[in-house]
């Protein structure tokens, strides 16, 4: 607009600063809105391509080699690591002492969860104080629940091996006892989870329409058939979600087992010796980064092994009946109904 | 409260319905059951029993960690605390440097949120605001990096941090965290519904550049989002071992890893390392009871969002 305004009337010289400027202004801006979307995003990529994706890569070149913590890189080896790893007893049992205390935590946490949301997705009086009241444990850290419970657990003076003495029973070898050393830390990761899982899935209970339990009320459904054919369709994203996110963690679990036993790394027997346990102990006691690199990585894929089994199901559940379909039986019913007592 | 208005006169309308139902339930069930709006006593029971099992283990540590030792074998554990707490914390205060590791986790902790929350903002305003080439298939990188578990990259780290030198130090445990992916899809999600793009729009009709838009228009939209972010980075900023562990020394810890040298001392007296655990966790209560409400909220609309 300027321009040609300024044009006829400037002089020469004054022309083209009048004819550069706004242009200058314009590609300016020009440059601003489409050069600052990738300014905003760069600092997040180039940091995490540093400090996240870059080691994780590079532990797949660790593990390529034979290297020592102090001695450094020493021969290329290849893939003699993942032979080796594989053919190692102690790996297997880091592998299935994660499984078994994953399940052991998973599947209690999620059902304890479950029916605790449902608890509180009721008509509470006082809501924000039993929110409060099951999300406690999760401000405790987990080096401060790992000392609460070993000595909770403890096989001789334990609060529990205690309390089982005074019922006339056997004390139970928490620490010596595979199954048993798996139910304490299993306990420590429950305790401090489910209550904020709980939250999680109260959560998308709360988004289900309630005139969708008030049909299936009308229809002379109970409490708990609402919660199995209505509540628990309608909330399968949000239980993928939460199943995904505790697989993610359970897999890389290493604080509670590590200070169960503060002396040997993962019990005297490695009757609770983790994956990631075991990594650590490959890495710096024996010293062996070559191949607690090789363990990092196998344990990588199977956490990506995981989470796409995890995906592929959900997915499978979800096109089979979802929710969509409970909500449209309803709804047809609730016409039923509503005709009916308008009749 | 709605929805007991809106419940009731359904509710009324069901038994005006079904006139055989309500009177089929005797009232001593309905009472102990609850009435379709109000639970009754068995919720309110369970729900009592669910806090005792919260709060008894922290208790339990708070009484035996005012008592001694010997408390630990007496077969049922006395109910009250007793007057030895201060005496057992001046025996951790013995055992490590509380205060150092107490400001050294301060500090970490601050330093990593600070960083993950502005960082998080500005990607997450890019990605829910502004139209840019490449914009889908970046954030499906975001997503798709949100379930890699960086934490296995940790040994090349270390190597890292020792060739720098910067192991023992501060640095050290905060770089590796400086972003999350998490964040990132956190803010979007916050940001896609709360900023109107006409109010974008009309900031930069009125000449704002896109910084400025950002400033004076985003940033007081996202302020509650980067609040629940904040929090929950500095929780877990907090609350990480593994990694600290590995790169700081005995002598300049944080807050987790000197408690976890309470355990494994050679002579371990557990009175001294239940009170311990109870002194760590009376800052985050404090926390807790002034921001708990936000830290519910924030973990519901996570769910709900994410």
């Amino acid at each position: 607009m300027t321009t040609t305004v300024n044009r006829p009337a400037g002089p020469p010289s004054g022309r083209t600063v009048a004819k550069t400027k706004p242009t200058f202004k314009q590609r300016l801006n020009v440059f601003d809105v489409k050069a600052s979307p990738y300014f905003y995003v760069a600092p997040f990529f180039i940091l995490f391509a540093l400090v996240g994706l870059f080691p994780l890569v590079y532990t797949f070149v660790v593990s390529l080699y034979d290297w020592h913590l102090l001695k450094g890189q020493g021969d290329f080896v290849g893939l003699g690591n993942f032979v080796e790893v594989l053919q190692d007893r102690f790996f297997w049992n880091s592998l299935f002492n994660t499984m078994s205390i994953f399940l052991l935590s998973a599947i209690p946490q999620l059902a304890v969860a479950l029916f605790l949301a449902a608890m509180l997705d009721q008509n509470l009086r006082a809501k924000t104080f039993w929110r409060m009241s099951v999300l406690l444990p999760y401000i405790v850290t987990p080096v401060a629940v790992a000392m609460i419970f070993t000595n909770m657990f403890g096989e001789q003076y334990g609060l529990i091996n205690n309390i089982l003495g005074s019922l006339g029973l056997d004390p139970v070898m928490w620490k010596n006892d595979t199954f048993a050393s798996h139910v304490a830390i299993a306990t420590m990761v429950n305790w401090r989870w489910t209550g904020y899982n709980a939250l999680i899935l109260l959560a998308a209970m709360q988004a289900v329409p309630r005139d969708l339990y008030e049909s299936a009320a009308l229809d002379g459904a109970g409490a708990v058939r609402r919660f199995f054919s209505i509540t628990l369709p309608s909330i399968r994203p949000t239980m993928v979600f939460v199943v995904i996110t505790a697989t993610i963690g359970g897999l890389q679990i290493f604080t509670e087992p590590r200070l169960f036993d503060p002396v040997a790394a993962g019990g005297t027997q490695r009757q609770f010796q983790t994956t990631v346990l075991y990594l650590w102990e490959m890495a710096f006691q024996r010293q062996n980064f070559g191949k607690a690199s090789t363990i990092a990585w196998l344990l990588f894929l199977i956490i990506v092994l995981f989470g796409v089994i995890n995906y592929l199901i959900s997915r499978k559940i979800a096109t089979a009946d979802g929710p969509r379909g409970a909500k449209v039986r309803l709804s047809r019913a609730d016409r039923k109904r509503i005709e009916r007592t308008n009749r | 409260m709605s929805v007991t208005d809106r419940t009731r006169p359904r509710a009324a309308a069901a038994e005006a319905a079904v006139p055989a139902r309500p009177a089929a339930r005797t009232p001593l069930r309905q009472r102990f059951l609850g009435s379709g709006t109000r639970p009754g006593f068995l919720s309110y029971g369970l729900l009592i029993a669910f806090l005792v099992s919260s709060a008894y283990p922290l208790w339990w540590s708070a009484v035996i960690g005012s008592r001694s030792n010997e408390t630990l074998g007496e077969t049922w554990p006395p109910l009250l605390p007793g007057g030895n707490f201060w005496k057992n914390v001046g025996e951790v205060f013995d055992t490590i440097p509380f205060w150092l590791a107490l400001g050294n986790s301060l500090l970490i902790s601050s330093i990593i949120t600070l960083s993950v929350v502005s960082f998080s903002t500005l990607a997450g305003y890019a990605f829910a605001k502004l139209r840019f080439r490449g914009r889908n298939g970046l954030m499906l990188m975001v997503i798709a990096t949100m379930a890699i578990p960086t934490q296995l990259g940790i040994i090349p780290l270390f190597m890292v941090m020792r060739t720098l030198g910067w192991t023992g130090e501060i640095g050290a445990v905060v770089v590796p965290t400086l972003v999350t992916a998490f964040g990132v899809f956190f803010m979007r999600q916050y940001l896609v519904d709360v900023i109107p793009d006409e109010l974008i729009e009309s900031a930069r009709m009125d000449g704002a550049s896109m910084i400025s838009t950002f400033w004076h228009v985003a940033i007081p939209a996202a302020r509650p989002g980067m609040a629940i972010l904040g929090l929950f980075t500095f929780m877990t900023a907090w609350t990480d071992f593994l990694w600290p562990l590995l790169v700081l020394d005995a002598g300049n810890p944080t807050l987790q890893t000197a408690l976890s040298q309470l355990q494994s001392a050679r002579y371990v007296d557990y009175s001294v390392v239940l009170a311990g655990a109870v002194l760590a966790t009376l800052p985050l209560l404090v926390l807790f009871a002034l921001a708990g409400k936000q830290l519910i909220s924030g973990i519901m609309q996570g769910a709900v969002k994410g």
